[in-house]
């Protein structure tokens, strides 16, 4: 095989993901363009009708757009209290010992199991639990989906962030020390301020995860179409709708929840963008 | 005074380690509840029929209830729709994932490879039920149906940008020493790549290859718009299929056949974790 030959296939094969790129943004735009006109853009986003009546269709995307952003916000609060200890314990207090070593495998195996399982689990062990604690009539919604998207994901924020808590120089942390600091306050005087910036941003890409999951949420979060108004009540999150329509949909209610795809899309992108920013200024500081 | 600040300081030293140390083992106990769980609920359903049996009727299951015994059928006709669909996207996924991923690691300071770089991100992070609107848009729509074909598709879509990723890592971090080696004795850019640094890459490739794997077995999202499923065991690849994940959403609710989705579950999840470990495994071994 000559260099010229080479150098064309790998080409080839490297446009794949442009194509795709390409791909997703124009089928997502001229399938969503429907809605868009039908009802205008910003009507979309902010009216939070969703009925089929034939002949008086009206869709917004209001309250899938508040059920995503509850779910997400509430799962990250949940998952900080484990993830951080996590982090510290595998990057910092057993840094390289074996207690480290299988913590991180656990996290791990936790990313590593499937969405539908961590939903089925959540059916039929928490939303019992949340019965007969009396917090929610029916089991379901945004608090129960959360809490299991909460410790779904913990491991990615929290093997991002020991990555970053491992990378502050010893000689910062043994001056403290020098000045009969406590290990207490080392980590929060000194690895919190050096590795504040990348822990943050493995937060960050965290939401990222968190906001297009799919079958945990839509088994757990209740499915109803309108507008939370506590964390107990039911909703239905922005993927959460779209599984549970999709299949039935057509005509403009297709159109719609295309429209929330496309959504979805952007906001993710953005966050998953300012997150790959954040860690790559972390990682060079 | 002092004394007593000192006292103080320590015992706050003291809390943070313990509150650290108990918050952190409180995370691998979803683990285990889930481990557990699936276990425990699943472990009776594993028998022959199970692998060998399409899923019975609500009907057939509530009669085997009735009568006390084991519900009949299995989840054949998932396992074969997995094993089909799955194949398909590894024979696309993975040379096309690492002629890619050679691309970027090649060709690190180009513009065009920066842009590539960037979107393999881009589509990493794709949320999966995105993936199954747009396999149901490009594939589903044209072809007139669901079918396993759009079901692969929508899986070597999301496969990837991981095999890019571990292609070009791993090919990144092998000494130049090797490729300028293979140059000197006169091969040229193809054949030291295809003879020398690419073999030598084989071990982190391999083992994306495989996590690349384990993270889409039990993807459900993207199958539910594009394979569909189908109640019975089917080998043609241009008509809806069934999947594994897929009978777990659609039984799930199904207080007939609540018992198979355990046995499903477990079969999915020995599957998807072993597959993780081995992956793991492997590249300890091969790192050192």
């Amino acid at each position: 095989m000559n260099d010229k030959l080479y150098r064309t296939i790998l080409f080839i094969a490297a446009l794949t993901i442009p194509i795709v790129c390409g791909g997703v943004v124009y089928a997502l735009i001229t399938d969503a363009y429907d809605a868009f006109e039908h009802f205008g853009f910003f009507r979309f986003l902010t009216s939070s009708e969703w009925s089929y009546t034939e002949g008086a269709e009206q869709y917004g995307a209001l309250p899938f757009i508040t059920g995503t952003l509850l779910t997400t916000l509430l799962a990250l609060l949940f998952c900080i209290p484990f993830s951080l200890p996590v982090a510290f314990f595998v990057g910092e207090y057993f840094k390289g010992s074996r207690v480290a070593s299988i913590l991180s495998t656990v996290t791990d195996l936790l990313a590593g199991i499937p969405s539908i399982i961590y939903g089925l689990w959540g059916f039929y062990t928490l939303r019992p639990v949340i019965i007969t604690l009396n917090i929610s009539p029916q089991g379901s919604g945004i608090l129960t989906a959360s809490l299991v998207l909460a410790i779904m994901i913990v491991p990615y924020a929290a093997s991002l962030s020991a990555e970053f808590i491992k990378m502050v120089p010893n000689d910062l942390k043994e001056s403290a020390y020098s000045l009969g600091a406590t290990r207490a306050e080392v980590v929060r005087k000194i690895i919190f301020p050096v590795a504040g910036s990348g822990i943050f941003s493995s937060y960050i890409l965290a939401i990222g995860r968190a906001l297009g999951e799919t079958m945990t949420v839509t088994m757990l979060i209740g499915n109803t179409n309108n507008i939370p108004t506590s964390i107990t009540s039911t909703g239905n999150s922005m993927a959460s709708i779209i599984a549970n329509q999709f299949g039935e949909a057509d005509g403009l209610r297709l159109s719609s929840l295309i429209a929330i795809g496309l959504i979805l899309f952007l906001i993710t992108a953005v966050i998953n963008m300012i997150g790959k920013m954040m860690i790559k200024r972390a990682r060079i500081s | 005074m002092a004394n007593q600040k000192i006292k103080h300081r320590l015992a706050k030293d003291k809390l943070m380690l313990w509150t650290i140390c108990i918050f952190a083992t409180l995370t691998a106990v979803p683990l285990f509840a889930i481990l557990g769980e699936v276990l425990l609920r699943g472990y009776s359903q594993l028998s022959w029929s199970f692998f060998t049996e399409p899923t019975p009727t609500a009907y057939k299951a509530m009669k085997a209830i009735e009568a006390g015994e084991p519900i009949p059928g299995g989840i054949a006709n998932g396992i074969v729709g997995t094993m089909i669909i799955l194949s398909m996207a590894v024979v696309v996924a993975v040379p096309v994932g690492i002629l890619c991923g050679t691309f970027l690691a090649e060709n690190r300071k180009k513009r065009f490879a920066k842009i590539v770089s960037y979107l393999t991100d881009l589509v990493q992070g794709i949320p999966s039920v995105i993936i199954g609107i747009i396999t149901y848009i490009w594939i589903v729509v044209p072809m007139k149906g669901y079918s396993a074909i759009a079901g692969s598709v929508a899986l070597c879509i999301m496969m990837l940008p991981l095999i890019i990723r571990s292609t070009e890592e791993t090919l990144k971090i092998l000494p130049a020493s090797l490729k300028e080696a293979g140059l000197a004795l006169g091969g040229n850019k193809a054949r030291v790549m295809m003879k020398v640094q690419l073999p030598a890459a084989f071990g982190g490739i391999f083992t994306g290859v495989l996590l690349a794997i384990s993270r889409v077995i039990g993807e459900t999202a993207p199958l539910m718009f594009t394979a569909l499923g189908c109640s019975f065991i089917r080998w043609s690849i241009n008509k809806p299929i069934s999947a594994v994940p897929l009978l777990i959403w659609e039984f799930f609710n199904d207080p007939h056949l609540q018992e198979l989705i355990w046995g499903a579950s477990l079969f999915l999840l020995i599957f998807v974790l072993t597959l993780n470990l081995t992956a793991k495994y492997l590249a300890k071994k091969w790192n050192q």
